[in-house]
C-alpha cells in the first residue's frame, strides 16, 4: 500500500531563493571559467600530441618517434632517477628535522621552524646558481666533489633537495605534531625500548604524513624546470626536453608528446595521494592527550647540532648567491660592486622584468585570493547544487596533477590560436596572472576549505531565518573570521608567483619579461652573476613581503583577540 | 511588523481558550523525507496550535531534527505539505518563511558584539537606527542581559550565549520559534534554570514554539504537548502527563522515565497473571483476549512497600536483592515470589526505607497499583 502511495504522490522540488540563484550562478560561472582555463587547454595539448606539424591526426606517431629516439627516451629514465633519489634524500633529511622540531626540547625551535622555510623565498634556479659558484668549473670548493662534475644529476639532486626541503618539513611537522601522549605512556608502562616505541608508535602514526611528503617531493622533483635547466648539463630530463622541443626546435607536437609522457607519473602520484588521503581517518580523537617531549640532554644536543647543520646549508646557499651577486668578476676580480644589478645592460628584460614580476605577483595574490576563497565558499557553504559543487571541487584539485611546463604549453596551444577569441591575452600580463593562479590553485583552495569547515555550519541557516542575504553574512562574518587563512593564501600565491618559472616560461612576451625568467635567460647567456643578482632581488622582495605579511597577520590577530578565544 | 507585535499580545489573551476549536497554526500533512534509500521521515502528520510549546522527543536518528529542518525549509521534504498560518510553505526556501531559530551550537557570529548579533536581522529591514536601538534594548531586557550589548559572544558564559541566541531568534518578530536542542550544550544546573526561563519567556510572548530534544525530562517540564518519534514515525502525541502515565507503546514507556517490563498473561477483563502471581488490573485489558501473552509495565515509583505479612489486594512478597542510594530516593532491585527470575525495580523514599527497615537480602511486601499498570500485547 505504502509503495503505491509513494509512487503516486509527486516528489517535491524546493523553490530556489534569490540566494540559491546567486550561488548557483556563481558556481556555474566558476565552473565555466575552469573549463576555459584548464580543461580545454589540456585537451588541446592532448589533441596536439596526436597531430603532426600540419595538424594532421597521426595517432601515436609522435609517441612512436619519441620512444624510438634513444636520446629522448633516456630522459624518462633520468627523470625517474632524479625523482626517486631526491625524494629519498629530502624525506629522510626533513623527517629528522621535523622530528627535532616536534619531539625534542632543543632550544630555538621556533627559529629553526622559520629557517626551514627559507628556500620557499627563492626560485629553484637559485640553489643551482649557488652550486655553480661552489662546485662549478671555477668553484670555490669544487675539490670536495673529488673530480665529479656538479653539472648533472648531482647538481640537480642537491638543488632540488634544497628547494623541496621546506615543503616536506611542513607536511612532516604536521604529521609528527599530532601525537597521542597516552600511547607513549602505554609504551613506557609496557617497558618498550625507545627504538621499539619509535617503530611501533611514532612511525605508524606518521605513516600517512611520510607518504604524503614522498608524493610531494617526487612530484616537485620530476616537474621542476629551473634547477635542471641551470645545472643539468647534458643530463636531460623531461621538463627541460619540453622546453627544448618547443623553444629550441619549435617542435610543438613533440613538446606535447613529452608533456603527456611527463603527465603520466605525476597523475599516478596524484591518484595515489588521493587514495592515501581518503584512507587517512582521524587518528587523533577528542580524547587524545597531546604529546609533550621531555628534556633529554644528549638527544636534544644531537638534534640541535643536526638542525644547525641543515640551517647552515640553507642559509649558506642563499649567502653564496648573495655574495656572488656583489662580486665584480668571479674569480678574477673579487672586489665588491653593484654592477651585476645593472640589469638594463643585459638580456632578459632588465629592471622592467623585476617590476613586471612585482605587478604579476601582486595581481596574482589579490585576484587569486579573492577567486580561491569565493570558490571554496561556494563549494563548502552553498545549500544546493551538490553535483555542481563537487565538480567545482574536482576542478580546484586538478591543477595539482598538472606540471607547470605542461600547463604553460597547453596555454600556448589554446591561447596562441588565432581562432580563439581569447587569443588577445597571449603574452600579456593577463595570461601570466591567470596561468599562475591556476597553477597554484589547489593548495590555497584546500586551505580555504579547511578554514571554512571550522566555521559553525548554521551561520547560513540563521542568516536565512533573519532574511539577511548570504552575501552580507559572507562579508560581515565569514570573510573577517577567515582572515588569517586568507592572509596565508595571499602570501602563498605571492611567493610562488615571484619564484615560478615553469609555466610562465612559455607565456611571457616582449612587454612582459619576468624576474624569474630573466634569471633563466641571463644564466643561459652566461651572465651568471647578474642571474644571481636577479635571483637575489626575488629573495629580498620575498623576505620583505613575508615580514610585512607577518606584521599584518599579527595586527589582525591582535585586533580580533577580543572575540577569538579559541 | 506592528501587526505582528499586536498579534503576539492577542495570542497572550487568547491563551486560555480551547486550542482544539481553533485552526492549527502549523499543519504538517503526510511528510516523507528520504536521503537516498533511507527514509528519515515516513508519512508524518501533525497539528501545532497558536501559542503552543511543542516538543519533538525521541532518540537520535528518530527524525525529529529532520522534521524541524523541513518546517524551517533547511531540508525540503520528499513528499507532503507544511502549512503555516494558512499558507502552503512546502517548497519555500528558508528566506521566504517566517521563523526564528536557535541551534544547539547557538551559531552566534563570533566577530560581532551581542548588540550587533541582535541587530543583524533588523538592519536588513530598513528600520531607523533609533528603532533598532530600541528593539535591541528591549530584547536584552527580555532575556535579562541589560548592559551586555558591547561584549563579544566569547566573553559570555554558555547560558548567556544561549539567551543571546534566543533573543536574536526573536528579534524580527517571527511567528514561529524553532529550538534545536537549545539546552544540551549547557551544564546541568544552568540547563534546569534555563528550562524554566525559556518556558516563562515563551508564555509571556505567546509565540508558537517547537523544540527538538532527546531529553525526556526537558520535554516533560517544558512542553504543552509532546510528540514522541521513533524511526521516522510519530509514536504518540499528548501532553506530558499523558505521555508519562499512559504511554501508547512499550517504546514510549521505555524512552520516557524508568519502567519495569514484566511478561505475563491475561486471565480476564481485569485479571493478569505474572508467573504464578495473579493481579488485579483496572485498565486496558478489555480489548485483549484471555490467554494472550502480554508485557506489563509499571513504574518503579508506583510500587509501594508494606510491612511483610499484610494481605491487601495485589500485594506480593519480594526479596530485596539490591538497594542503591540515589540521593532523593532509594532504588531497590527485587525478585518477587512466584515470578521466577524477573527483576523488578522499585523506588522508595528514604523515609520509607527507614521506617520499614528495608535492607538487602530481606523480604518485604509490595503492592502493584491496579490503576497504574500498562499492558501491551506481546508482539
Amino acid at each position: 500500500m505504502a509503495e503505491v502511495a509513494e509512487t503516486r504522490a509527486p516528489i517535491l522540488r524546493a523553490r530556489l531563493s534569490r540566494d540559491d540563484l546567486i550561488q548557483g550562478g556563481g558556481l556555474l560561472v566558476m565552473a565555466a571559467v575552469f573549463v576555459v582555463v584548464i580543461v580545454i587547454p589540456l585537451f588541446s595539448m592532448f589533441a596536439r600530441s596526436f597531430q603532426d606539424a600540419d595538424h594532421n591526426f597521426i595517432g601515436l606517431g609522435n609517441f612512436v618517434e619519441y620512444f624510438s629516439t634513444p636520446s629522448l627516451v633516456v630522459s624518462v629514465h633520468h627523470t625517474i632517477t632524479i625523482g626517486v633519489v631526491t625524494t629519498v634524500i629530502v624525506v629522510v633529511l626533513a623527517f629528522i628535522y621535523a622530528y627535532a622540531l616536534t619531539r625534542s626540547c632543543m632550544p630555538f625551535r621556533g627559529l629553526f621552524r622559520a629557517a626551514a622555510l627559507i628556500p620557499i623565498l627563492a626560485p629553484s634556479l637559485l640553489p643551482a646558481i649557488s652550486l655553480v659558484y661552489l662546485f662549478g668549473n671555477q668553484g670555490m670548493i669544487k675539490e670536495l666533489l673529488l673530480g665529479e662534475s656538479i653539472y648533472g644529476p648531482i647538481g640537480i639532486v642537491i638543488s632540488l633537495a634544497f628547494w623541496i626541503f621546506p615543503h616536506a618539513v611542513i607536511v612532516l611537522t604536521t604529521a609528527l605534531s599530532m601525537a597521542d601522549a597516552r600511547l607513549y605512556e602505554a609504551a613506557i608502562a609496557l617497558r618498550a625500548s625507545k627504538v621499539r616505541t619509535f617503530f611501533t608508535v611514532t612511525l605508524p602514526a606518521a605513516k600517512y604524513g611520510v607518504m604524503s611528503a614522498c608524493f610531494v617531493a617526487f612530484t616537485y622533483s620530476i616537474t621542476d624546470f629551473g634547477a635542471p635547466k641551470v645545472i643539468g648539463g647534458w643530463y636531460n630530463v623531461l621538463s627541460v626536453d619540453i622546453y627544448k622541443q618547443v623553444v629550441g626546435q619549435w617542435n610543438f607536437e613533440m613538446g606535447a608528446a613529452v608533456s603527456v609522457v611527463l603527465l603520466f607519473p605525476v597523475a599516478l602520484t596524484f591518484i595515489a595521494d588521493r587514495i592515501v588521503q581518503r584512507r587517512q581517518v582521524a587518528q587523533i580523537s577528542a580524547r587524545s592527550v597531546p604529546y609533550r617531549p621531555k628534556p633529554n640532554r644528549r638527544f636534544d644536543l644531537i638534534m640541535l647540532a643536526y638542525c644547525l647543520t641543515i640551517t647552515f646549508v640553507l642559509v649558506g646557499m642563499l649567502a653564496v648567491a648573495g655574495y656572488a651577486s656583489f662580486i665584480k668578476f668571479w674569480p678574477y676580480n673579487l672586489s665588491l660592486a653593484l654592477s651585476n644589478y645593472k640589469f638594463d645592460y643585459m638580456d632578459g628584460g632588465g629592471w622592467d622584468a623585476y617590476w613586471n614580476s612585482i605587478i604579476m605577483a601582486t595581481a596574482t595574490a589579490f585576484i587569486g585570493t579573492l577567486v580561491v576563497f569565493t570558490g571554496a565558499y561556494l563549494v563548502e557553504k552553498s545549500q544546493r547544487f551538490g553535483k555542481l559543487r563537487s565538480s567545482l571541487h574536482f576542478f580546484a584539485i586538478l591543477p595539482l596533477a598538472v606540471p607547470g611546463m605542461v600547463l604553460g604549453l597547453s596555454y600556448i596551444f589554446f591561447f596562441n590560436n588565432p581562432v580563439n577569441p581569447l587569443s588577445f591575452v597571449y603574452q600579456t600580463m593577463i595570461i601570466l596572472v591567470i596561468c599562475t593562479i591556476v597553477h597554484y590553485y589547489t593548495v590555497p583552495h584546500l586551505t580555504a576549505m579547511t578554514a571554512l569547515k571550522q566555521l559553525d555550519a548554521e551561520f547560513e541557516a540563521v542568516s536565512a531565518s533573519l532574511k539577511v542575504p548570504f552575501y552580507k553574512t559572507f562579508m560581515r562574518v565569514t570573510f573577517p573570521v577567515c582572515l588569517p587563512a586568507i592572509f596565508d593564501i595571499w602570501i602563498y600565491l605571492f611567493l610562488n608567483a615571484m619564484t615560478t618559472v615553469s609555466a610562465v616560461v612559455f607565456l611571457w612576451g616582449p612587454q612582459t619579461h619576468l624576474a624569474s625568467v630573466a634569471v633563466l635567460n641571463m644564466d643561459d647567456q652566461g651572465d651568471i652573476a647578474p642571474a644571481a643578482a636577479m635571483a637575489m632581488m626575488i629573495v629580498y622582495t620575498s623576505v620583505a613581503v613575508r615580514i610585512l605579511h607577518g606584521l599584518a597577520t599579527r595586527g589582525v590577530v591582535l585586533r580580533a583577540q577580543a572575540w577569538r578565544t579559541y | 511588523m506592528n501587526d505582528r507585535q499586536n498579534g503576539q499580545v492577542l495570542a497572550e489573551d487568547e491563551r486560555d481558550s480551547d486550542s482544539a476549536s481553533r485552526e492549527p497554526y502549523l499543519r504538517i500533512r503526510g511528510l516523507t523525507k528520504k536521503f537516498g534509500d533511507f527514509a528519515a521521515l515516513k508519512d508524518v502528520s501533525l497539528d501545532v496550535y497558536e501559542g503552543e510549546f511543542f516538543c519533538f522527543l525521541g532518540p537520535s536518528g528518530c527524525g525529529k531534527t529532520t522534521l524541524l529542518r523541513c518546517i524551517a525549509g533547511l531540508d525540503i521534504q520528499t513528499q507532503g505539505q507544511v502549512i503555516q498560518n494558512g499558507v502552503d510553505i512546502s517548497t519555500l526556501p528558508p528566506t521566504d518563511r517566517d521563523f526564528g531559530i536557535v541551534f544547539q551550537s547557538y551559531a552566534l557570529f563570533p566577530n560581532l558584539t551581542v548588540y550587533k548579533n541582535l541587530s543583524y536581522g533588523l538592519e536588513n529591514r530598513r528600520m531607523k537606527r533609533a528603532d533598532i536601538r530600541k528593539r535591541v534594548d528591549e530584547l536584552l531586557d527580555l532575556v535579562g542581559l541589560e548592559g551586555e550589548g558591547p561584549k563579544y559572544p566569547a566573553q559570555l558564559s554558555g547560558g548567556q550565549q544561549q539567551r543571546v541566541a534566543l533573543a536574536r531568534a526573536l528579534a524580527t518578530w517571527p511567528g514561529l520559534l524553532l529550538l534545536d536542542e537549545p539546552l544540551s550544550a549547557l551544564d546541568a544546573k544552568v540547563r534546569v534554570h534555563l528550562r524554566y526561563e525559556v518556558r516563562q519567556l515563551q508564555r509571556r510572548l505567546g509565540i508558537t514554539t517547537i523544540m527538538v530534544t532527546h531529553d525526556q525530562e526537558e520535554a516533560l517540564t517544558m512542553a504543552d504537548r509532546i510528540v514522541v518519534m521513533d524511526h521516522g514515525v510519530i509514536v504518540q502525541v499528548g501532553n506530558p502527563v499523558e505521555i508519562y502515565r499512559s504511554p501508547a507503546t512499550p517504546f514510549v514507556a521505555d524512552f520516557v522515565g524508568t519502567m519495569n517490563f514484566l511478561t505475563g498473561e491475561v486471565l480476564g477483563p481485569r485479571r493478569l497473571r505474572l508467573g504464578n502471581v495473579e493481579l488485579e488490573c483496572q485498565n486496558g485489558l478489555e480489548a485483549i483476549a484471555s490467554g494472550t501473552r502480554v508485557t506489563v509495565c509499571v513504574r518503579p515509583e508506583d510500587l509501594r512497600a508494606h510491612i511483610a505479612g499484610g494481605s491487601g489486594a495485589n500485594e506480593v512478597t519480594a526479596r530485596v536483592e539490591g538497594l542503591e542510594f540515589l540521593g532523593a530516593f532509594y532504588r531497590a532491585t527485587l525478585t518477587v515470589e512466584g515470578m521466577s527470575d524477573q527483576l523488578v525495580r522499585a523506588d522508595f523514599a528514604p523515609n520509607v526505607v527507614q521506617d520499614l527497615g528495608i535492607r538487602e537480602n530481606e523480604d518485604i511486601a509490595i503492592v502493584f497499583p491496579d490503576d497504574r499498570m500498562r499492558v501491551f500485547e506481546e508482539s
